[in-house]
């Protein structure tokens, strides 16, 4: 039965910045191991989602269950062992640039799981490995590497404590396509490794089609289409069809005046 | 005319909204402080960054200080004949007042700006997002060492300027206004009372706490990329500077005034 329960349930999640409304009533279930991602413009709250999920942000009304727990309103400590279960790969990488590279990677079992730092380096250097870096650039900083290295390590430290659930923001986002087809991969290969459930956000559809299970769009704080990736080119809904092949010209008309 | 009274209305109103916001990080960040788990590695980095680094700074400004004072005193105090008490004066002076408040703006502009600086960094490249994904929550991480070693700290700094200070007075008076050095140290000695020098340690952890406090909290709410990052280190030096002399006024009333 344990199996059954969704890992991520969103059930009509309203969030508002003052008067403008950006999650307009989210429904959205993600079961175990599956690789989900979320498409959708700049600036429609693909972002403001996911840290809706993760309590950076909180909803209006709605409720978000992580392995059936309700975890909107959730403080303190109780808040802290739902977050042992995420990893999340920032979009901009948001690595500690006073921490080697290391020590960014092993941040999560030095400080959340209160592990040796012995002991934490040598998974480390481990999880370096898998994400293709040498245990050499383990001492340099984050500021001293390429942004295709510092994404790899995010991802090393999103993977480090073998969470349940991995977030991925914008992954490819700042990525030549050679490398954006390498973290693509190693998403794929590492969320197999872990067996961990991943929910992604991104508005590249060479990265979405290559990750995803299932797809989702969102557009104006709703999601107006769910499905399998493969279906993704047979939609039939025009919304979709416009943002896959990035036309101008569609129902989605760019608000390009502020 | 209404216009004019909803702009009122308004600063009215965000300034509420500031105190609240202001009251209630200052509850969490000392709450904090009390409750374990403690981060004795950042506490002692911190500490050393305030109280070590700073030592440079805060010795050439209480040296000066101590050295025109003795100047200023002796030539102002020679019209009524009164140049014997210009001891007394320097070391009251010093370690009443000029002492911790002047050490207390240094330490702002030093320590203050980069605190807001650095925290404000890592809030906009999302680092503090990642510390919470890395379940480790930002106060205790960032922002309750910063300020236990900001109020630990300003006391010690101020009482090596304290000793400072009142030698740049002896070196001004023994050396170039001709006093006998034993007279002019028993002079210092004999109206200095324990109160004098402990009323100034109080400013002086009071300081601390306020600079650190300013430094954190202006960092941590500040956004929009790097111009944000320059309006949080302009906020927390200034409104770190306006706050030591409102409380220096303040303490120097709960201990002296009749």
């Amino acid at each position: 039965m344990a199996t059954q329960t969704p890992k991520i349930e969103l059930s009509n999640v309203h969030k508002a910045f003052g008067p403008k409304v950006v999650l307009d009533g989210i429904d959205l279930t993600v079961t175990h191991g599956e690789s989900v991602v979320v498409i959708g413009g700049s600036g429609t709250g693909k972002s403001v989602m996911l840290k809706c999920i993760l309590g950076l942000l909180h909803p209006e009304s709605g409720s978000i269950k992580v392995d059936g727990e309700e975890v909107v309103g959730m403080k303190g400590r109780e808040r802290e062992r739902i977050m042992r279960k995420f990893g999340m790969l920032f979009q901009g990488g948001a690595l500690f640039d006073s921490l080697k590279v290391w020590e960014n990677v092993a941040f999560g079992l030095i400080q959340g799981q209160k592990m040796e730092r012995p002991k934490a380096r040598d998974i480390a250097i481990e999880k370096l490995a898998q994400v293709g870096l040498a245990a050499s650039s383990g001492d340099l900083f984050p500021a001293e590497l390429s942004g295709g290295m510092q994404k790899r390590v995010g991802l090393a430290r999103a993977i480090a404590t073998s969470p349940d659930i991995i977030f991925f923001d914008e992954p490819t986002t700042g990525l030549d396509p050679i490398m954006a087809d390498v973290i693509n991969g190693l998403i794929v290969k590492c969320c197999k490794e872990v067996g961990a459930t991943a929910l992604s956000i991104t508005h590249d559809m060479a990265s979405a089609r290559k990750i995803a299970d299932r797809i989702a769009m969102l557009y104006k704080g709703k999601l107006i289409w769910v499905g399998p990736a493969k279906d993704i080119d047979t939609s039939g809904n025009p919304y979709v069809d416009q943002f896959i092949h990035g036309r101008e010209e569609g129902p989605i008309s760019m608000e390009l005046r502020a | 005319m209404s216009e004019f009274l909803a702009t009122i209305g308004r600063v009215f109103l965000a300034f509420l909204a500031h105190t609240g916001r202001l009251s209630a990080f200052t509850a969490t960040a000392v709450s904090h402080i009390v409750r374990p788990p403690f981060y004795p590695r950042l506490i002692m980095r911190s500490m050393v960054e305030i109280g070590y680094y700073s030592l440079p700074v805060v010795g050439l400004t209480a040296v000066f200080t101590g050295m025109v004072l003795a100047l200023q005193s002796y030539s102002g105090f020679s019209r009524f004949a009164a140049e014997g008490a210009v001891a007394t004066v320097v070391v009251l002076s010093i370690t009443r007042e000029l002492a911790p408040v002047l050490a207390g703006l240094m330490v702002a502009g030093r320590i203050g700006a980069s605190m807001a600086a650095e925290i404000g960094t890592m809030r906009v490249t999302e680092q503090i997002d990642a510390l919470t994904t890395l379940s480790t929550n930002p106060f205790k991480y960032l922002v309750a060492p910063r300020i236990l070693a900001g109020t630990v700290m300003l006391p010690f700094l101020v009482l090596v300027a304290d000793i400072i200070g009142v030698f740049g007075g002896y070196i001004v008076g023994v050396y170039k206004l001709g006093f006998n050095s034993a007279s002019y140290i028993s002079r210092t000695w004999e109206y200095l009372m324990p109160l004098d020098v402990i009323s100034g340690l109080t400013k002086a952890a009071v300081f601390g706490f306020l600079i650190t406090l300013m430094g954190c909290y202006n960092g941590y709410y500040s956004k929009g990329g790097a111009q944000g990052v320059g309006a949080a280190t302009t906020n927390a030096v200034v409104s770190a500077a306006i706050l030591i002399l409102v409380f220096n006024y303040v303490i120097t009333t709960l201990f002296f005034g009749k």
